[in-house]
């Protein structure tokens, strides 16, 4: 055992400057309340702080900071999307990830591995086609490849799955990434802590007063709270919150699982994804390889694992690497997944003034931490939805005006 | 492995289902506003707790009702349309 880790175990008291500040009590009235400290609450109160000068902020968690979809998610980042407001929307979050770490100075594991979409069929190859043209149009590096490139990117694949589905081409978006999803939190919480932002964990929201349609206050575990700005950021909370205020979402509740394997010698350098055979997959720092699928196919609001999932997965993850065979899963767990119809989110303005919402982040939220705690912030701060979030907000049902997302968000992640 | 009742089939490996989402009361089109008919198509009673739902028997092509707790993930009912309580 280290020394210091050792003197660390005899000291009465904790001997090292912790991340956070644990405030003793909630004060009577903020400036801002925001529910949920994962990384979209804490991104938005470090944004608040630092670009807007709000610092009277509390951020409420019922559990531990970054204990929700933050910490449970496959930690991929990419921008490759299909719509033009996603596109933008997610272009400028990968651009704040790349100097997260300096901007916290805390390591992230920010690294750029390159990604592919494998496209099994003629139709994939339709989509991925037409994702790459969207995206170039855009400015994001992004393009169809051959198999052959999958190949020489990843030479341990089996490229023609067996036989059963060989690999038709794919799309590669060479900033694809992944980063240490707690740290994200950590950093997020850290720099807004030292701003002055109050948070309160083991801190459960239990009732939203409204007063003629605006916010004004919340009823918490540890006591009431008055303020007029209410943002809400609980993922698969999100139901139970919006029924406090009596909005009706689209929003329904899955779970999304994931798997990951023992460490090993690092061999997989890019991230993986394939639709067809609804597997995604990354070689962590650790040398885990971390692995997903698709959602659980109905609405449960719960976290349980299954062994369905397990077998599933397994069996997807053998189609395109037959050698891991031996190869032992160390732990799966599930995260609670706000899922919308058009699989974008729903973010902005509400009907009830002060009462601004992060939801609908499905399983496709990560990669939005960093942007969407900027363009929250904003929207907070002004009282008027972001430019590049008007694309998602809450009234596009009622227009029948949807950003339709599914082709790019569900299973490639 | 998980077991649904199918009210034809009996019990059945919840593979061989497909959720058919929550049982909603279609407004009539003819005198629905434009805002009650988007509530009709997109929002939906996402709270935790008992729900009415529709489930689809895949082999056997059988859809019917299931009254299931959307949290413990019990179903407490399963019944044709029409037949249930």
């Amino acid at each position: 055992m280290p020394v210091r880790l050792f003197r660390i175990g005899l000291s009465s008291a904790y001997p090292e400057p912790r991340m956070f500040r644990q405030p003793e009590q909630l004060r009577g009235a903020y400036d801002v309340v925001i529910i949920g400290a994962g990384g979209h609450g804490l991104a938005s109160a470090y944004y608040l702080a630092r670009d807007h000068g709000i610092t009277d902020v509390a951020v409420l968690e019922k559990g531990y900071i970054g204990g929700g979809n933050t910490g449970r998610n496959t930690t991929i980042i990419r921008s490759n999307y299909l719509t033009p407001e996603g596109v933008a929307f997610y272009d400028e979050s990968v651009r704040l990830w790349q100097d997260l770490s300096q901007d916290f100075d805390l390591n992230l594991f920010y690294s750029t591995r390159g990604h592919f979409t494998l496209a099994h069929t003629d139709a994939a190859v339709r989509t991925m086609r037409w994702r790459a043209e969207v995206n170039k149009h855009l400015g994001v590096e992004s393009e169809l490849v051959g198999p052959e490139a999958v190949k020489k990117a990843c030479p341990q694949i089996d490229i023609t799955c067996g036989g059963h589905a060989p690999v038709m081409g794919a799309l590669f978006h060479k900033p694809g990434a992944i980063a240490r999803h707690d740290a994200v939190a950590w950093g997020y919480g850290r720099g807004a802590d030292q701003r002055g932002v109050e948070i309160h964990q083991q801190t459960e929201v239990l009732g939203i007063d409204l007063n003629h349609g605006r916010v004004a206050g919340v009823r918490t575990s540890r006591g009431s709270i008055a303020t007029s700005k209410v943002l809400c950021a609980v993922a698969g909370s999100t139901p139970r919150l919006l029924d406090m205020v009596g909005i009706r979402t689209p929003i329904t509740i899955h779970p999304l699982q994931a798997m990951v394997t023992e460490p090993m010698k690092p061999w997989l350098d890019p991230i993986i994804v394939s639709g067809s055979l609804h597997v995604y997959v990354s070689q962590s720092a650790r040398g885990e390889l971390v692995m997903g699928a698709s959602l659980d196919p109905y609405e449960l609001h719960s976290t349980r694992s299954t062994l369905d999932f397990a077998e599933g997965l397994a069996n997807h993850m053998l189609d395109l690497f037959p050698f891991l065979s031996a190869a032992k899963a160390n732990r799966q767990w599930a995260g609670m997944a706000d899922m919308t119809p058009d699989f974008a989110p729903i973010m902005g303005k509400t009907p009830v003034e002060g009462f601004y919402l992060d939801a609908g982040w499905g399983t496709w939220g990560f990669k939005a931490t960093p942007v969407c705690g900027k363009t929250m912030s904003h929207t907070v701060a002004s009282d008027e939805d972001h430019p590049l979030i008007r694309g998602f907000n809450l009234e596009r049902f009622a227009n029948y005006e949807l950003t339709g997302e599914k082709g790019a968000a569900a299973v490639g992640h | 492995m998980k077991l649904l009742t199918c009210p034809v089939n009996g019990p059945r490996p919840v593979s061989e289902f497909a959720y058919g989402g929550e049982y909603r009361e279609m407004p009539d089109p003819a005198t629905a506003s434009d805002a009650q008919w988007a509530d009709y198509v997109f929002n939906r009673a996402s709270l935790p707790g008992v729900k009415k739902e529709w489930w689809y028997h895949v082999p056997s092509g059988t859809w019917f009702l299931a009254e299931r707790d959307v949290q413990a993930d019990v179903v407490h009912r399963t019944y044709l349309f029409g037949e249930g309580p």
